[in-house]
């Protein structure tokens, strides 16, 4: 153990303790290290009281137990590449860390099953059984650096899961440690484990059911051929018109992507692809799958791309201009550091035919704050990514800033809408969600979350806007919407 | 979704009105003749192609809407029941997924968002309305297979799917345990994947062509398939079991060694259509723990089908 100057003499005790568990030197209290825990990649801060980095399942239920016994708050963290403020520690909660429980501990290529504990990273899975010509599907924008853990606790997306479906479609099992130590394996390799699934209860609970040690996941088979094609609208409506023509034509292509102007604009600048600037949108679509089929939705792809206007249909002709295409998609995040040092990303989701509705009010929304927005989005499951780019320099911005995420927020679920199609709520929208729930929806959740957590200590007073075991206020950083 | 539900939950009553059962066309579970019944709505009240979604009362026939989603090119992955139709409902609060679980996914994945009556009458909202959808807690996960004991289920929006251009089957009768490994090696995302330890049925959806070329790559090396018209009638096996699939091999060796009883089992799945019933399993204690918690929370009374077993799926 370090130095515990940082640590509040109310958890020596707990610190002594967590430390006859761990190693010391997996126990962090210093000020330096543990301040690095205090957000996850949104604005929200918190505060970190100690950080644990365990590397078992048994160290994991030793932490645990200690918390229980302390009635110490915990969070469980992957790599903190959430964006809802899921992973920020309030109140100088224990932050478990599972970055370094990240092997894979099994496969089966012909069931096509993995075992693998919670901190590996999500591309670094797909890379581990690439040569059994198979791939992990859920492949979040941040997938070289987010964690299977992360992505169970949020019910991940990414671009890929427009045909494949998001997390929970490719989990099997969980084995999962809950809020008094106890250990449980939720789901099984088995299709219909017995009774209620509770594995799929716990996808998406954003740490506030346990904390999981093991997954089982469910791996796809590569498809042998595919084709990718960007196609340039010179409006955003005939983009969107595009895309619903698409899946109403009953095609699920496996990706369906579109960038605005603004967005091509900066990266183009970045990446140089040749990529249409003055175009108003461009619908990125990649198909794949066996060869005649792919060759013939490529076909009635461009079809309706021409018969919806578009200007340009360009097919990736390699596997290098191919990746050139998805690096623009993928990039994009870092490409508006040319326009403005900071961003707030956005996530909602809208029926996908009011997508050009919602995209022309978002406009609106940012012209009114005096914002830029760029919109990079999963157009095919009608999940909005509006990215507002600003100068937190500038005096006010930040009140503007969120004033328009919530006004981008109001809008989505006014039009039929969700709040998060893939962040999840967290601390960030924890408010908003009265928006989509009343009272007898929001009780059934926190049910839920007694059921699994009759405690209250796993990452409390997020997602629920009520907790059911405390009405605390607690010391919510900067950057939460309340 | 619009369907007024209140007089649903009228009938169903508040918590104070005693043991109800939600019948839906009892081809799946027969409802016990001592408790008052409901029947939740039926209908279907939006369909919307270009989302792929549809909205629809929980008490719609199955063939309804597959009938009505097939006008537009699309289906939706429910079972029917085993004895006729079945409702929208039913299927979903049994939860078991059909013979085409490896292709098509989960019966679970199909429900975004449920509109249910809860133990004391009250109308509840679970999930959303969009394909994806990640705000707040998965309540729809928990209520797909829960027998309806953790409410009753009024209003669904249902995730569809585009019908395949082609569902073609087809038949090899020589195959062990090898053939069944290089089907699911070889075959691009089969659908489905029968084996009773002699012959082997499986499916292959999609683009015509590619089955005939998948096949025909097939056939080079291992026995020429037939194709044939459908799947194999499982009438006779009316039990089923659940095991994880890497045990399918050795299982249906062993059983063929130990007594004449014939298996069909779901390849890559491990889903076991058995003549007879199974031992049942033992549920971890831990897992006891927290479906009673659930009940306590969601049916403290209960009064929700009161009885059925939700490790079984049978009357206790």
């Amino acid at each position: 153990m370090k130095s515990d100057v940082s640590v509040q003499p109310m958890s020596h005790t707990l610190v002594s303790r967590l430390c006859q568990v761990l190693e010391p030197r997996r126990v962090h209290t210093e000020a330096a290290d543990i301040d690095l825990y205090k957000r996850d990649a949104s604005n929200i801060e918190g505060r970190a009281g100690v950080v644990c980095f365990p590397i078992t399942t048994t160290e994991v239920q030793d932490v645990i137990r200690i918390c229980a016994e302390f009635n110490q708050p915990f969070v469980a963290r992957g790599s903190g590449t959430g964006l809802a403020g899921g992973a920020t520690p309030l109140d100088g909660a224990v932050v478990i860390s599972t970055a370094k429980m990240n092997r894979l501990l099994s496969v089966d290529p012909i069931n096509r099953t993995a075992w693998i504990e919670p901190g590996m990273l999500n591309l670094d899975l797909t890379r581990e059984v690439a040569h059994l010509g198979l791939h992990f599907a859920p492949d979040p924008s941040s997938q070289q650096s987010c964690t299977i853990g992360g992505n169970v606790a949020n019910n991940s997306g990414g671009p890929h899961c427009l045909a494949d479906g998001v997390t929970s479609s490719h989990i099997l099992a969980c084995e999962v440690v809950l809020s008094d130590g106890s250990l449980v394996v939720l789901g099984g390799e088995e299709p219909e484990p017995i009774g209620l699934d509770l594995r799929g209860a716990f996808i998406g609970s954003e740490g506030m059911f346990g904390i999981t040690t093991k997954i089982c996941v469910r791996l796809m088979q590569n498809y042998s051929a595919v084709k990718t094609m960007l196609m340039d609208f010179t409006s955003v409506q005939a983009g969107a018109e595009t895309v619903s023509a698409i899946i109403a034509a009953g095609m699920v292509p496996a990706a369906l992507e579109m960038m605005d102007q603004l967005c091509l604009e900066a990266v183009e600048a970045y990446i140089h692809a040749g990529l249409p600037t003055d175009a108003a949108a461009a619908l990125l679509v990649e198909v794949s799958g066996l060869p005649h089929a792919v060759n013939e939705e490529t076909e009635r792809i461009s079809e309706i791309g021409r018969a919806h206007g578009a200007r340009t249909i360009r097919i990736a002709q390699d596997e290098a201009e191919r990746a050139l295409l998805w690096k623009g998609r993928k990039t994009a995040f870092g490409a508006i550091a040319r326009i403005k040092p900071n961003y707030y990303l956005h996530d909602t989701v809208v029926p996908r035919r009011k997508l050009n509705e919602v995209l022309q009010e978002v406009y609106r929304i940012a012209k009114r704050h005096e914002l830029l927005v760029l919109n990079v989005f999963h157009a095919g499951d009608g999940n909005l990514h509006p990215l507002l780019v600003f100068d937190k320099r500038e005096p006010g911005v930040m009140e503007r800033v969120h004033a328009a995420g919530e006004e981008i927020v109001r809008v989505s679920v006014a039009a039929g809408g969700v709040l998060s199609g893939e962040h999840g709520i967290g601390l960030e929208k924890r408010d908003f969600m009265p928006l989509m729930f009343g009272p007898h929806d929001l009780h059934a959740q926190s049910a839920m979350r007694v059921a699994f957590d009759p405690l209250g200590i796993a990452n409390p007073f997020k997602v629920l806007p009520s907790p059911s075991s405390c009405g605390d206020a607690h010391d919510i950083g900067e950057g939460m919407w309340v | 979704m619009g369907l007024d539900l209140s007089p649903f939950a009228e009938v169903v009553g508040p918590a104070s009105s005693g043991p109800v059962w939600i019948a839906g066309q009892q081809s799946r579970l027969a409802a016990p003749s001592s408790i008052r019944r409901v029947t939740a709505p039926s209908g279907i009240y939006d369909l919307q192609p270009d989302e792929m979604t549809v909205v629809c009362g929980a008490g719609t026939s199955i063939d309804e809407l597959q009938d009505s989603l097939r006008a537009v090119g699309q289906y939706v992955n429910l079972p029917r029941g085993d004895s006729g139709s079945g409702s929208v409902g039913g299927a979903l609060a049994i939860g078991r997924s059909d013979i085409y679980r490896l292709g098509r996914g989960a019966i679970r994945d199909t429900l975004l968002q449920a509109r249910l009556i809860n133990h004391d009458g009250q109308v509840v909202s679970a999930g959303g309305p969009t394909v994806k959808n990640v705000s707040g807690f998965d309540v729809c996960r928990l209520l797909v297979g829960s027998f309806g004991q953790l409410g009753f289920l009024g209003e669904v929006i249902l995730r569809t799917r585009p019908i395949p251009q082609s569902s073609r089957w087809f038949m090899m009768s020589e195959a062990g345990p090898e053939i069944i490994e290089a089907i699911l090696r070889r075959i691009y995302r089969p659908a489905s994947v029968l084996w009773d330890g002699h012959k082997v049925w499986f499916c292959i959806e999609g683009n015509s062509r590619d089955c005939d070329e998948t096949i025909q790559k097939l056939s080079i090396d291992l026995e020429v398939p037939t194709e044939i018209a459908g799947p194999p009638k499982l009438d006779n096996y009316p039990f089923r079991q659940s095991v994880p699939p890497a045990e399918l091999a050795e299982m249906v060796h062993d059983h063929a060694q130990q007594g004449p009883e014939p298996l069909v089992v779901e390849a890559g799945v491990g889903i076991v259509h058995r003549q007879t019933p199974a031992e049942p399993q033992a549920t971890e204690r831990t897992i006891e723990l927290l479906h009673q918690r659930m009940l306590q929370q969601f049916n403290p009374t209960g009064r929700l089908n009161p009885g059925v077993s939700l490790t079984t799926g049978s009357m206790a």
